[in-house]
């Protein structure tokens, strides 16, 4: 006989306040925090937000810019919950989004000579995806039929990515007669247009800035995501494997292959930063474009609870961070770089972390009984 | 033996009660153990064993009833209490650290203060003075992984007399050794009665009871039913009195009109990766329109037997043939491809494996089948036609409550139960495999599901089940083998089958 553990009764929250009330409690207090924070070095807290939400959302320029950044948050948000829908840990978000952008990069380099724009852009997105899915599938095997941990290798794979782009771009892809370790420039027929452009084609005005198509791709990867993880087979066998290993092996799925498809999916999904970075705006294989964004879809991740509709939120909150915060710095010197830092990592705090604080006075005023 | 002599009661129970929900777990207990004796605890599953010694070892609350220490009243709020009272407890399951070492691992929650060094020299000390009285010698330094299971047992034992326990309370101590370490762990419960330990031993195996404790006492359904002085007994007496006369459940049901063979196991074993045999040479037939049911004390293989023949797990030596499909060493075979084969699955272990429990019970009720029509098409989930085929099954088996967008986890054991028979049912399968079809289910669910397995079974379905519960057994199945130690060791009709006889097998082969 089993001893019966007693389990404490959680009361589920309605399912708009779960995904709706409760991050937007998390930001709330993370901001709270930082208006004390701001207070306390001499600046006016209220004025500081002011300037933070007119440098994200004030112009068409800024809200372009807040999408842009929005566009590479969604992408490696994505990555990271297909992976945690499948029970998985990808930290390796980072170096999948690096060899990404190699196969973007490679593709474009090889083909631009020969292949009309759509169809080289189609290519090299499919590259992008494939070399992102490849790198992450590495560490998939070595789990599947290793028992190597994950997290251990994805995190180690960021650095080996890290170094051979290094050695590449220096050794390498280097652009003859350049100092930069950079490649040479993408023919023009390789960049994905700009929003600028397309808007301005259907008699719409905005401001110039660096959002481009990507974020349309962005947008319909969240969709994708969502119909496979909760509408094909494969998702629900996914979500079976990350829920209860046992009942997928009993309802006869190979962890094995899940596990493969799991992170290939994911490191395809980080593979878009490449996409919306070098197609979109250095036309070029650069060093260090993931600048950060495969951890933060981590975050963004937590956040979105997982779900495409609360990541493409999350990640508008992070890149309208990322974009007012630099605002912010400029017009007030105290604020900072590092002050921003300070903000995105209160937000991370309340929202990943501190994550269910406020889940106990929600309950008293929207719990029901379960 | 002189212990036995004194009368004096190291711990007494009067009038202890507790109900877990609707079920009567222990039903006013009162016993009397003597100090330096070795008593044992036999039952059947669910019996109330394993309860009142959780109770007494402060695990669980009793709701009523009191419990005596030396003659002294105590209250056992936790196992912290029940240790200061000098009891210990020896759970089936070890709790050690592997990759501690044995003295590390007795030091775990009495080092002695924030600095080692003093503490491990004591341990040291104390270890030796406990190896040398009870004769149970470990190496102090082996890492705990490097140990035999009944060397691990050995040290569990070090370390409940470390706290200085004067009484032993050991759960199934015998279901993880071999013969030898048993023998050797009997030796060692003599030595330490000698010294004047009280040890009390939970069982099911008769025959060690026989061979090592005192006294005994017997419980059935929650309730002291007997106690015996083991010289004044017999292993026919105690099986007698574990089973007692039960009511069946009253099962219309017409004799079996056996088909063709639809599953057949030839010389089937399995052997893990530690080389225990776990399944043994098993042959057994099942046809269409009958009901087989496995009896055994839980942990004989049954488990095993049922990953082997539903495809979960590959078998090491031998074959299953299923509805002309041969699968062996060579030629494995995934859960998949033996629902394709018209096998169903209902698995003895609901939460762990028969449904996820963050699912929607819609999600559950297409578990397995999720690649299936009508529910799924080219991949893509019909998400209508899987909750209309949930509420369908609720309906049919009724399943409360009907809410096809409830959590699994949010019904009751039964309703579960139902859902997840229905799931498998629904496909008509040529052989349906059930793991303990009302394990934790109420009287109502129990006699619903047994009418739908004999149902199935009229309709032409090929049914094996496993229980644990003898009756449940003996009302369901036409033919029954019982399974010990990984081999079946008998199969007697089910209208010639004597309950105590079977107990008797079960417990003693």
């Amino acid at each position: 006989m089993s001893l019966v553990v007693p389990r404490s009764v959680r009361r589920p929250l309605p399912r708009w306040v779960e995904i709706g009330v409760l991050p937007l409690v998390n930001v709330a207090l993370a901001f709270l925090v930082v208006g004390i924070i701001a207070r306390i070095i001499g600046v006016d807290s209220f004025h500081a937000l002011k300037l933070l939400l007119v440098g994200a959302f004030g112009s068409s320029e800024s809200i372009g810019y807040t999408l842009y950044y929005a566009t590479n948050f969604i992408f490696t948000g994505l990555a990271v919950a297909v992976a945690f829908h499948a029970g998985l840990f990808n930290i390796g978000g980072e170096g999948q989004a690096y060899i990404g952008g190699l196969g973007c990069g490679l593709a474009v380099l090889a083909l631009d000579r020969y292949l009309p724009g759509p169809l080289l852009i189609l290519l090299a997105i499919l590259a992008a995806a494939a070399f992102g899915a490849a790198w992450a599938a590495v560490p998939a095997w070595m789990q599947a039929w290793r028992g190597s941990h994950i997290v251990i290798t994805t995190i180690m794979f960021n650095f080996v990515a890290s170094a051979l782009m290094v050695y590449l771009m220096v050794n390498v892809l280097i652009a003859p007669g350049s100092m930069t370790p950079q490649s040479r420039g993408f023919a023009d027929s390789a960049s994905l247009p700009s929003m600028q452009a397309v808007l301005k084609s259907i008699g719409i005005a905005v401001a110039p800035s660096a959002l481009n198509l990507a974020f349309v791709l962005a947008l319909l990867s969240s969709v994708a995501v969502w119909i496979f993880l909760w509408r094909t087979s494969w998702g629900y066998a996914l979500r079976t494997m990350g829920h209860n290993a046992e009942a997928a092996i009993y309802a006869g799925t190979s962890i094995r292959r899940m596990t493969m498809l799991a992170m290939c999916l994911s490191g395809a999904l980080a593979g878009g930063v490449a996409v919306n970075e070098l197609l979109g705006v250095h036309h070029r294989i650069v060093l260090d474009f993931p600048a950060g964004y495969g951890f933060a879809g981590i975050a963004v991740a937590l956040m979105g609870r997982s779900h495409p509709l609360g990541i493409v939120l999350a990640a508008l909150l992070f890149g309208a961070l990322q974009q007012g915060g630099a605002e912010l710095s400029f017009e007030i010197p105290a604020m900072t770089r590092e002050m921003v830092v300070v903000i995105q990592g209160l937000v991370i705090l309340f929202c990943g972390a501190l994550a269910h604080l406020p889940r106990p006075w929600l309950q008293a005023l929207f719990g029901r009984r379960g | 033996m002189q212990s036995l002599t004194a009368a004096a009661a190291a711990i007494e129970l009067r009038g202890i009660d507790k109900s877990f929900g609707a079920v009567h777990a222990v039903r006013g207990v009162s016993l009397a153990i003597p100090r330096g004796s070795i008593t044992g605890i036999v039952g059947e599953n669910g019996a109330g064993k394993s309860t009142l010694m959780s109770i007494l070892y402060g695990l669980y609350r009793a709701d009523a009833g009191q419990i005596l220490i030396d003659d002294r009243p105590v209250d056992m709020a936790s196992p912290r209490d029940a240790i200061a009272h000098g009891i210990g407890m020896v759970h089936q399951h070890f709790m050690l650290v592997d990759t501690f070492t044995v003295l590390e691992n007795l030091m775990l929650g009495a080092e002695g203060g924030p600095l080692l060094a003093g503490g491990f020299a004591a341990a040291r000390a104390e270890l030796a003075r406990l190896g040398r009285e009870y004769g149970l010698s470990v190496d102090p330094d082996a890492r705990v992984a490097d140990l035999s299971v009944g060397e691990q047992q050995r040290v569990e034992i070090l370390k409940v007399l470390f706290r200085g326990a004067r009484m032993l309370i050991l759960d199934e101590p015998s279901a993880v050794l071999t013969p030898q370490e048993t023998d050797r762990l009997f030796e060692i419960l003599k030595s330490l009665r000698a010294r004047g330990v009280t040890v009390v031993l939970i069982t099911h195996k008769l025959r060690e009871i026989m061979a090592v404790a005192d006294r005994v006492i017997v419980m059935r359904q929650g309730a002291v039913v007997a106690e015996r002085l083991t010289v004044e007994t017999s292993t026919g007496e105690l099986a007698e009195l574990m089973v007692g006369r039960k009511i069946r459940l009253d099962l219309d049901k017409a004799p079996a009109e056996r088909g063709q063979t639809m599953l057949a196991a030839r010389g089937l074993s399995l052997v893990d990766r530690r080389g225990v045999r776990l399944l043994d040479g098993i042959d057994l037939e099942l046809r269409a329109g009958e009901i087989v049911g496995i009896a055994g004390v839980s942990g004989n293989g049954q488990t095993e037997l049922l990953q082997v023949l539903s495809g979960i797990r590959p078998p090491t030596a031998g074959q299953v043939e299923v509805c002309g499909r041969v699968i062996d060493p060579a030629r494995p075979i995934d859960p998949a491809e033996m629902r394709a084969l018209g096998l169903a699955h209902v698995p003895e272990d609901r939460l762990r494996q028969g449904l996820v429990a963050a699912f929607e019970a819609s999600e559950t009720s297409i578990l397995g089948y999720q690649d299936q029509p009508p529910y799924c098409r080219n991949h893509l989930l019909d998400a209508p036609a899987v909750g209309r085929h949930c509420a369908d099954l609720m309906q049919r088996f009724d399943v409360r409550p009907q809410t096809p967008g409830l959590r699994s986890s949010h019904f009751s054991g039964g309703n579960q139960q139902k859902l997840i028979l229905a799931r498998e049912m629904s496909r008509i399968p040529k052989v349906l495999l059930v793991g303990q079809p009302t394990r934790g289910v109420d009287i109502g669910a129990i006699e619903f599901i047994h009418r739908e397995l004999v149902k199935s079974r009229d309709a032409g379905c090929a049914i094996l089940v496993v229980s644990v519960e003898l009756e449940e057994i003996l009302s369901l199945a036409d033919r029954i083998l019982v399974m010990s130690g990984g081999r079946i060791i008998g199969e007697v009709a089910a209208d010639q089958a004597d309950e105590r006889a079977l107990g008797r097998m079960m417990a003693d082969a």
